[in-house]
């Protein structure tokens, strides 16, 4: 049986780890590879990396972390942030990155993820949506949540889709920080619009959240950060709980 | 002993090479190259595989005499290969995904879409998943039943003898996962990202 992943992330900035509160007041806690290698030990079933201002300034430093990274995990690494380019991907890839998240460039060139799945294979594009509720409706956002789009969520996830993604990451921007819990409604409805995995983030608080965007959002996957990052729980204690409300999970 | 990943740019690669590494240390040496003399003076080849099977067999093919070293290495002088995800399904007669691809017909079978149920099961199928082995293999040596590997792939081999399956696993039907024939050996999953167990996998092919 195909088990329910959960999936540390971690934002990175000028090669270092942070964790923002609705992606301002970063506050720095600790190296990328460290943090890696401890989560993969603790039984992460995959590694998210997310370089949050790789659009601006020192991109370059994200590919060391992942190159070290890739050398010491041996569980699947996500890396997303800034993906502008085609080559940008090759970079990542190359670096030992196993899938790419593509977010703004996805939304502003959709062709992107055409061209990048027929070129790499969809297993290694992740498109990363972030959707804020309006009215009856979610939006898409870009740039780091800074930029909004009257872009349907659910009509471009079906589109990326169609396109070649493999896996959709879809971020709640008004859950995200909060430790309120998925935007369950965002997940669900996407999950069943969609026959490519869905990975939740985006506002988990405590371990409930993650049950319910597996149970109630339908999502594939649950990603969560702060909750991990500042060791409220563990990994292995997350995995647990969720067995014990009979959710499979890899233990 | 020298093991040869085969570098044809099917892809990504760069996770392959870290775990063999990582399991080789210094006892093995890990040969990274498309060098058809080195292929066939190796013991062992690594045949890796990413993104569709045409652009697999079309990345062997374009360079020239590859696809002949490997006969030479695998059906002539039958040593150790392993094939991973793209790799295994390459040892099929043929392949249907984004056209009709012949594939090198080491193991004679088709490799074909999934059947996800009207949507029940979601493709790719991304993840963690419990082998169920189904024959001793060198490969699954310490290896125990159920044990988890990862997963990532939406067409699934179907080899025309039972006989090669070494395991399976339960996603939409009984999916192959791994296959072996004499020196010939497969796996749908990824070893190089199946965290320890996968390690071992791996470390089972070197000592062979």
């Amino acid at each position: 049986m195909l088990k329910n992943r959960i999936i540390p992330c971690l934002d990175v900035k000028n090669g270092r780890v942070v964790k923002g509160i609705n992606f301002v007041d970063l506050k720095d806690a600790g190296d990328p590879v460290e943090q890696a290698k401890i989560y993969s030990d603790g039984g992460a079933d995959e590694i998210c990396f997310l370089d949050i201002t790789a659009s601006n300034e020192n991109r370059s430093t994200i590919y060391e972390v992942v190159k070290k990274t890739s050398e010491k995990c041996f569980v699947p690494l996500t890396v997303g942030g800034g993906v502008r380019s085609i080559e940008d991907i090759n970079k990542l890839l190359n670096c030992g990155a196993d899938k790419v998240s593509i977010n703004t460039a996805a939304v502003q060139n959709p062709k992107i993820v055409l061209e990048s799945s027929l070129k790499f294979g969809s297993q290694c594009i992740v498109v990363a949506i972030d959707a804020k509720k309006e009215a009856n409706s979610w939006k898409i956002f870009t740039h780091g949540g800074r930029n909004k789009t009257d872009i349907d969520a659910i009509k471009f996830a079906k589109q990326m889709e169609e396109y070649g993604a493999g896996e959709l990451l879809v971020t709640s921007m008004d859950r995200d920080g909060t430790q309120k819990g998925y935007d369950i409604d965002l997940m669900q409805k996407i999950s069943e619009t969609v026959n490519i995995p869905v990975i939740a983030s985006g506002g988990v608080g405590n371990l409930d959240h993650l049950a319910e965007g597996i149970t109630k959002g339908k999502a594939n996957a649950v990603l969560a950060a702060s909750i991990f990052h500042y060791g409220k729980y563990s990994i292995k204690q997350a995995k647990e709980y969720l067995d014990s409300k009979g959710i499979p999970v890899r233990i | 002993m020298n093991v040869t990943i085969v570098d044809y740019n099917s892809g990504n690669i760069s996770s392959v090479i870290n775990s063999f590494k990582e399991v080789a240390k210094d006892k093995v040496n890990i040969e990274v190259t498309s060098d058809l003399n080195k292929i066939k003076s190796s013991d062992k080849v690594v045949l890796p595989g990413q993104g569709s099977f045409k652009s697999c067999v079309d990345a062997l093919n374009n360079i020239s005499g590859l696809v002949d070293a490997l006969n030479d290495f695998a059906i002539n002088n039958k040593k150790p290969l392993l094939g991973i995800c793209v790799g295994l399904q390459m040892f099929a007669d043929i392949g249907y995904e984004e056209t009709e691809t012949k594939g090198l017909g080491w193991i004679s079978g088709k490799v074909s879409k999934i059947d996800n149920q009207n949507g029940k099961y979601k493709l790719p199928h991304i993840g963690w998943n419990q082998i169920n082995i189904v024959k001793e293999s060198k490969i699954f040596k310490n290896i125990e039943n159920n044990s988890h590997m990862y997963f990532v792939h939406s067409y699934e081999f179907i080899p025309n003898d039972k006989n090669v399956i070494s395991a399976t696993i339960d996603y939409s039907t009984n999916i192959v996962c791994s296959a072996e024939k004499e020196n010939l050996f497969g796996t749908q999953f990824h070893p190089e990202k199946s965290d320890k167990i996968g390690l071992k996998i791996i470390d089972n092919f070197i000592n062979l």
